[in-house]
């Protein structure tokens, strides 16, 4: 297996699924001639040319509804957003078209497509390019939500995504495009719906996506140094999500935390800490903790930012919490 | 080519109208992108010099002159073919008659058979009368919700489908009824989806609002106004991705053409020459708003030009002209031009939606278009005038058309209604047993 990048694991899964399906396109700003903002589309309009690698005008809502019509008309775009920040511009194409499409048809047309791009926080640039709204789009039938959480799952996961049936909302994180880790050459699949237990433990269930399961498995290691013995689940689809690995984690450990990048008021850790309550109560030996972004907008001194962001330091004590070692 | 220097800016007047729609599909599978050759090449050439010197008016009236008496002495020569053929011995200014009679009526140099008449006055006034079904039902509370009707604009909904092919996409806002009646959907299907019926052609899902009929290429049926304009553009897209040569035909209304979405569909449309014809619906109200009070450019159809998206208006209450206008556009479009703007001036005789008394507009305007313009009564004077048919087999008509209403109402209102268990049916495509949640797993 070849270590590569998070970026170049992306650009493999694409190149893949554009070289076995010819439905297939990318369209987006800096897509073709830029090589991508972030370089995720590093070198493909060399490889397929300006018809299936389109850079578009700075134009979200319009380029995000041209791929539901080209979707509903049977081909499989990659819509990009640089980030997703820019996405709400497009959020009327994406939760009132095509989400509801094939509901609202009876079935008869579908909108087969991924959007992507970079979310969650990323560094200084303050609070209108640095959230994670993936509780948005989780929220709404008819979607799915992907965040992989390191390179060989972000291969895996955006080649099952591309051939899924249904819109996908792939949230990739901005300051993981850099990661360098395994990754499975060739044909690599990851199955959507699926959680990935990233770390065995007895103690204690970390459960973590995108971004903040590097931070659950840097607070597992430490939690070890004091005795505790971590499980860290990434659930890497939010949506449709996979509480059986989850809540069968809990019925081992009967302690969890959850933790998340965005905001704490109706996020996913509200979903899922919820979710274990209503079947896995009697499991639990305590209340599910918590840990998530703080209730501000993202400011942009460093200090302010870190304050803002959860650390692997909270999620040790939240651990610590409801292991009952405070 | 000619048409393509002409399109430049905006198209108030488009070139001559080909020689007879009967012929339109094989021309285009001939001559996909030249109808022009259809004409004198010395004539091309020569309209193609006057264009080169396009600041002359009176070149322009001379050119639209020659075109005329062109086309004229085309349909002429043809038809003296077409006699020779049928009369060897010379025939006879009778037989000649009979036979226009049997063509049905020119209007633009265009020919019409009677048989195609008789489908357009037919469909036009079904929607009228499937319309004011669908009011009488919403009065009696048994079509819920939000529902638009389109009594007024029919010629539109006709004019451009006997222009369009079946195998054109085609989409719209939430006022559609009419839109895919004239696709060919099946009546009892929309009335049923009206009902909240089984049957309904979305299954009961989608109401008034979201009629779709994906098998007659009728994408919505869209219930957020402008929102089907870029999706209106990848259908686009995906034709000249495949270059399978379909054009989408884009419908919004004068309200909608005030949605930014719009203007960044213009703006990839043309970028990237997809075959889209945007339909403007321009009934003068957007819901409650006049034109004038929403709009600072009136002129709907010079939208398009800071996006070099030629445009043209057309009398939307004449279902000839819209037929002529829209091939013409189609044509446009499907020859690799890019895309282009149809304004059709309309007007709705109903409130906005069922709700609105419509106090914003006076009895007289009303009346005036209603009396003065109405679509349905102006195709039977021209019917009737050239001797095609009489008042009588109208009225007759009527009759029967409201009867199979009734009939498609009756039918409708007698299917079930949909079966609890589609409640979590189509919400996804794949579904993952065991993740949460997938559709009857809530809770």
């Amino acid at each position: 297996m070849a270590k590569i990048t998070y970026r170049e694991a992306l650009n493999q899964a694409m190149c893949n699924e554009m070289e076995r399906d010819d439905r297939v396109f990318l369209m987006g700003e800096e897509v073709a001639e830029y090589n991508g903002a972030y370089k995720v589309s590093q070198g493909m309009l060399e490889k397929f040319g300006p018809r299936r690698v389109i850079d578009t005008p700075i134009t979200e809502l319009g380029f995000a509804g041209l791929g539901v019509g080209a979707s509903m008309a049977g081909l499989r775009p990659i819509i990009e957003f640089m980030t997703w920040n820019f996405a709400i511009l497009a959020m009327d194409q994406i939760v009132n078209a095509a989400a509801k499409m094939k509901y609202m048809t009876g079935g008869q047309y579908s909108c087969p497509m991924v959007f992507r791009g970079a979310g969650g926080a990323a560094a200084r640039v303050s609070s209108q390019h640095s959230q994670a709204l993936e509780n948005w789009y989780a929220n709404i039938p008819g979607l799915k939500v992907v965040m992989p959480s390191n390179p060989a799952d972000a291969k895996g996961l955006l080649a099952s995504s591309i051939r899924d049936n249904d819109t996908v909302i792939f949230i990739e994180n901005e300051i993981n495009y850099g990661d360098v880790a395994e990754v499975p050459e060739g044909e690599y699949i990851v199955p959507l719906g699926k959680a990935d237990v990233k770390r065995a433990g007895r103690d204690v269930t970390l459960v973590a996506h995108s971004r903040m399961t590097g931070y659950a498995l840097a607070a597992a290691e430490e939690l070890a140094k004091q005795g505790i013995d971590a499980e860290v689940i990434d659930p890497r689809t939010i949506r449709p999500l996979d509480e059986a690995t989850i809540l069968a984690s809990v019925a081992k450990t009967n302690r969890a935390v959850v933790i998340e990048e965005g905001w704490r008021f109706a996020g996913i850790g509200a979903e899922i800490s919820a979710r274990i309550m209503e079947k896995a109560f009697d499991d639990l030996d305590a209340p599910v903790v918590r840990v998530t972004g703080k209730d501000v907008p993202m400011p942009y001194a460093a200090n302010l930012e870190t304050l803002a962001l959860p650390s692997v330091a909270e999620i040790v004590e939240a651990a610590r919490t409801v292991c009952n070692r405070n | 080519m000619l048409r393509r220097v002409n399109y430049s800016i905006i198209l108030t007047h488009l070139p001559a109208p080909k020689v007879a729609s009967f012929s339109r599909v094989q021309e285009y599978e001939t001559y996909p992108f030249a109808s022009q050759s259809l004409l004198d090449p010395a004539l091309s050439d020569f309209r193609a010099q006057v264009l080169k010197n396009k600041g002359f008016y009176h070149i322009k009236i001379i050119r639209k002159m020659i075109t005329i008496i062109c086309h004229w002495l085309l349909r002429e020569c043809s038809y003296g073919i077409i006699r020779r053929l049928s009369f060897p011995n010379g025939g006879a200014m009778v037989a000649k008659k009979k036979q226009v009679k049997a063509k049905g009526l020119t209007h633009e140099g265009r020919d019409y058979s009677a048989e195609s008449l008789h489908k357009m006055h037919d469909m036009m006034l079904y929607i009228r009368r499937f319309e004011e079904k669908a009011g009488q039902m919403y009065g009696l509370k048994k079509i819920g919700g939000f529902c638009h009707l389109c009594n007024g604009q029919e010629a539109i909904c006709v004019g451009m489908e006997e222009a369009a092919e079946s195998t054109d996409y085609m989409m719209t806002s939430y006022r559609d009824h009419g839109h895919i009646l004239a696709r060919g959907s099946d009546p009892t299907a929309v009335m049923a989806e009206l009902l909240g019926r089984a049957g309904g052609v979305v299954g009961g899902k989608g109401g008034s609002m979201h009629m779709f009929d994906a098998e007659k290429n009728f994408a919505g049926g869209n219930g957020i106004v402008g929102e089907q304009v870029p999706i209106g553009i990848g259908f686009g897209f995906a034709s000249k991705y495949r270059d399978d040569k379909r054009v989408s035909i884009t419908i919004m209304g004068d309200g909608g053409i005030n949605q930014g979405a719009v203007y960044e569909s213009f703006n990839m449309a043309a970028l990237w020459k997809l075959p889209v014809v945007f339909v403007i619906e321009n009934n003068q109200y957007a819901m409650g708003t006049s034109i004038s009070r929403a709009s600072a450019e009136t002129h709907l159809f010079k939208r398009g030009i800071s996006f070099k998206v030629p445009g043209m208006q057309v009398d939307g209450m004449d279902v000839l002209e819209v037929e002529r206008k829209t091939s013409e556009a189609l044509e446009h479009a499907r020859s690799g031009e890019g895309p282009i703007i149809v304004e059709m001036m309309t007007y709705r005789y109903r409130g906005h939606s069922m709700s609105d008394p419509a106090t914003y507009r006076t009895r007289d305007e009303v009346d005036e278009w209603r009396s003065g313009r109405d679509p349905i009564a102006r195709l039977q004077k021209q019917m009737v005038d050239a001797g095609l048919t009489t008042e009588d087999a109208f009225k007759q008509k009527d009759r029967e058309i409201k009867k199979e209403v009734a009939a498609v109402a009756k039918a409708a209102e007698a299917q079930s209604e949909p079966d609890p268990s589609v409640l979590w049916k189509d919400v996804i495509s794949d579904e993952i047993p065991g993740a949460y949640p997938y559709p009857g797993q809530v809770g």
